[in-house]
């Protein structure tokens, strides 16, 4: 037998912000991710990778990588044996939830990201600048990676 | 990941009338975080490479539809690897009707757009005094 007095009624669970037409967005999301946005975003290895483009013209070879909401200091940059490595962590701005938490897509923690490098490039050169979430890395390319392809446009 | 850097190779191909009409329906889709304060509703979009003045946020109805446009140039050169979409952002968000859409307040920071939406008051926990 039941001794339960009295319990108040459910409230019905409302949500403040729906999401429009949630469930179709969220399967074309699902199809547009495609590898990259997976690899982007897993978080299988216990951390999370930011997006990488590597470009490359006749002098430099440039890294950008997305990294929305990070301090400056939290980011750090090495560079060894022709492998660029970008890591650091993304800290939670406020750690006290008071109310409910209607939507976590956001990646916190800790992060790793290794590119190598397509040709040889000066790493006492390196400048790196990071504005409005994106870093982007300078690496200028080393002498004789330069004079190689010289001799590959006039053959 | 190839298939990313063939569709930015042949979209380089293409006169800048044509890429622009081809790139316009595709938006990407920022992710988002939710959550509720005591005053307000705080939301946060991931939109690496939007500055402020790349932001419009707009409510219509009880819709509230938030675009961002990346101002962050392309490196010169070939792509050697390429995850990013290079797409604008773009997503909505149904509001309900106790949030105060006229007090809708914005910020945006290394890529973070926080927005702040107010509780009307009339749904604010209030506090009554027992009157003796």
């Amino acid at each position: 037998m039941n001794l339960i007095r009295y319990q108040e009624p459910e409230l019905a669970t409302w949500s403040p912000l729906n999401r429009l037409a949630s469930l179709r967005e969220e399967m074309n999301r699902l199809l547009d991710g495609s590898l990259a946005g997976f690899a982007g975003s897993a978080g299988l290895f216990g951390g999370w990778s930011p997006t990488v483009d590597v470009f490359q013209d006749k002098d430099n070879v440039v890294v950008k990588a997305e990294l929305p909401g990070m301090k400056k200091e939290d980011i750090e940059i090495t560079f060894q044996e022709g492998m660029l490595t970008i890591c650091g962590e993304r800290k939670q701005e406020s750690q006290v939830q008071e109310g409910e938490v209607f939507r976590s897509e956001r990646f916190f923690g800790k992060f790793h990201r290794t590119v190598s490098m397509p040709t040889k490039v000066e790493a006492d050169k390196i400048k790196a600048s990071y504005k409005d979430g994106i870093l982007s890395i300078q690496l200028p390319k080393a002498a004789e990676a330069k004079a190689k392809q010289i001799d590959v446009s006039v053959s | 990941m190839t298939t990313h850097a063939a569709h930015a190779a042949t979209a380089l191909e293409r006169p800048a009338e044509q890429q622009q009409a081809s790139r316009l329906p595709a938006w990407e889709q920022p992710s988002a975080n939710i959550r509720e304060e005591r005053d307000a509703y705080v939301l946060e979009l991931e939109m690496p490479g939007v500055s402020k003045t790349g932001i419009e946020v707009t409510v219509e109805q009880n819709e509230l539809t938030i675009v961002g446009h990346r101002s962050d140039v392309q490196p010169q050169g070939e792509a050697v690897y390429q995850e990013s979409h290079r797409a604008d952002y773009r997503r909505s968000f149904e509001l309900d009707p106790s949030i105060n859409s006229g007090k809708i307040h914005a910020k945006m920071e290394q890529g973070i757009l926080t927005l702040t939406l107010p509780k009307a008051e009339s749904i604010k926990p209030r506090k009554i005094q027992v009157a003796d």
